[in-house]
């Protein structure tokens, strides 16, 4: 008898607990980033308001907060899905995952779209709080959800690859430190890469999350370094390529089923 | 009758080491079956890999006629599985996590079912508590509870009560005797063979990654018809030529205690004993009491592990 293509309620299920799991800690999962974003907004704002001008008619803060914003989805849609399977395999309750009839396919769904779901809420809330702080404009609405949601899932399925990779906590935040938060904070957040030196311009072309973060502030501003048709191209094929690890990963049952 | 669980020449190794070396065992519908084995035997593997957690080297596993891994799902939906590690999600209370664990198998609003198994688990009252609240034998029962959220007809329990109290053990066994009688095949691994002898009407016995022995509990016990004699003595010591069956004391009855000396002799056959009384009248023993003890399964278990070195 061949096995049902795909299981609605497992994947329902998996996804509500995951959400549940992250909304049973919000003040960690979502008010902390929250207030981290915000700080970051009130001291680079407040320190370099009146010394960049990247964009013309744009002041700075305007140009911080598309930045922060995406930072904020990114970073948290990572460490949801990271932190998640990590706990579960050092506390050993990965095997409730493991045991009933769950398909790879769901598996990876379900902990990517509850990242998408954390990175997405932070990142409201993020949007909310600093955008009293300065006039934003929103040129191409459809370009911010996007990349948002296509940064999300990115960052989602790479916190479930580096949860699956890692074996303890130290880790997943070597991970984190040294491949997640430089490939955000060298993707252009605090600032636009044409005020880079052309070395560091082209090293910026080669990390994918400067692209996520530039087509996302396309749509507030209408202006970004790249054209973001192109961004949108490179951001979907990082997005194919990350899943394709990840499911290979869960297929294979690569560290989780032995 | 499709076999409840059918496994044929399980190889599984990590790096050098076998941990199954070719593995192959049929469990009927409906049977209360242990499986036995010194600790690092492959007991747990060999579970893992019928739960699908873990994947053989070569050989294959059905779970009611459902390969573990072609078939997943169906071979899943039909077992429940009590994992030996005390294991549980901190994040959830004792309800949310059936209600999640039942989801995960495809049944939503099972609240009828989950209310009769905290019942009968005695989980009631805790139903609302946060896992993180449980004592250890009260999270040993919900992982029991987690296994039956979906009804599997076959159920496997690795070690389900190791650490934990007699009335647990008791309310425990008097629940999965009651679902064996309802139809359900019961695996079980245990270190208390006093368990495995009273509940399994089938063992196996694994030893190095191989089965060393698998046949009825009754037939097993019977392959050694011996037993032990536990004897109080007075007057001279015990004779040199007894001292080769003599065992370690601890299981002599507490009647044997006082100023008599204890000796506790192995007897590999009934009409030893005609034998073994001859030499201690000659030595001038005298028996004060006397007492013989079946052979049971831990008497078996040691012979064989002790015949497979």
């Amino acid at each position: 008898m061949m096995s049902e293509r795909f299981s609605a309620a497992g994947f329902a299920t998996l996804f509500y607990k995951e959400l549940l799991r992250f909304a049973k800690v919000s003040f960690q999962t979502i008010a902390s980033p929250v207030i981290t974003s915000m700080l970051y907004l009130l001291i680079f704002g407040h320190v370099l308001e009146d010394r960049v001008q990247v964009f013309e008619n744009v002041s700075y803060t305007s140009f911080l907060i598309p930045g922060l914003v995406m930072m904020s989805v990114l970073q948290n849609a990572f460490a949801n899905s990271s932190s998640s399977l990590i706990q579960s395999k050092i506390t050993g309750n990965i095997v409730f995952v493991l045991l009933p009839p769950l398909s790879h396919f769901e598996i990876y769904a379900a902990y990517v779209l509850a990242a998408m779901v954390r990175g997405m809420v932070v990142g409201l809330g993020v949007f909310v709080i600093t955008a009293w702080f300065a006039d934003l404009s929103f040129a191409a609405p459809g370009w911010i959800l996007l990349f948002a949601l296509l940064g999300s899932a990115i960052l989602g399925t790479m916190g479930l690859i580096g949860g699956i990779w890692a074996d303890k906590f130290d880790q997943i935040a070597a991970f984190q430190n040294f491949i997640v938060m430089p490939l955000t904070f060298l993707a252009g957040v605090f600032y636009s890469v044409k005020s880079l030196p052309g070395f560091w311009q082209a090293v910026s072309h080669l990390n994918p999350f400067f692209y996520m973060v530039d087509g996302f502030r396309y749509g507030f501003f209408g202006v970004s370094d790249v054209p973001p048709l192109a961004s949108l191209a490179i951001v979907v094929v990082t997005l194919l390529a990350v899943s394709t690890l990840a499911l290979h990963l869960l297929r294979t049952g690569y560290k989780l089923r032995h | 009758m499709t076999a409840a669980i059918d496994v044929r020449s399980v190889v599984k190794r990590y790096g050098s080491f076998e941990a199954l070396r070719g593995v192959s065992l049929s469990i009927a519908q409906g049977e209360f079956f242990g499986l036995l084995g010194p600790n690092g035997a492959g007991k747990t593997t060999l579970i893992s890999i019928i739960a699908g957690l873990g994947r053989p080297d070569s050989g294959e596993v059905s779970v009611m006629g459902h390969e573990v891994t072609g078939d997943f799902r169906a071979a899943r939906r039909a077992l429940g599985v009590v994992p030996q590690e005390l294991v549980f999600d901190p994040f959830f209370t004792v309800r949310e996590t059936l209600r999640i664990t039942s989801g995960y198998y495809g049944i939503r609003r099972n609240d009828a079912w989950i209310d009769e198994i905290l019942a009968h688990l005695d989980l009631t009252e805790k139903a609302d508590a946060n896992m993180r609240a449980l004592s250890g034998g009260m999270k040993r029962r919900v992982l029991v509870a987690q296994a039956l959220v979906h009804r599997p007809p076959v159920i496997v329990l690795d070690e389900p009560t190791a650490g934990v109290d007699v009335e647990l053990r008791q309310t425990l066994w008097q629940f999965i005797r009651r679902l064996n009688r309802d139809g359900h095949t019961i695996v079980l691994t245990t270190h208390y063979l006093e368990e495995a002898q009273e509940l399994c009407g089938r063992i196996a016995m694994l030893k190095q990654g191989q089965i060393v022995a698998l046949d009825d509990t009754r037939a097993l016990l019977g392959r050694f018809p011996g037993g032990r004699l536990h004897l109080g003595l007075s007057g001279a010591p015990l004779p040199q030529m007894l001292e080769p069956l003599r065992l370690d004391d601890a299981s002599a009855p507490d009647s044997l205690a006082g100023p008599v000396r204890r000796a506790t002799l192995r007897i590999d056959d009934y009409a030893a004993i005609e034998g073994i009384l001859a030499t201690l009248r000659e030595a001038g023993c005298r028996i004060e009491d006397m007492e013989l003890q079946r052979a049971d399964l831990e008497d078996v278990f040691v012979h064989i592990m002790r015949d497979n070195r």
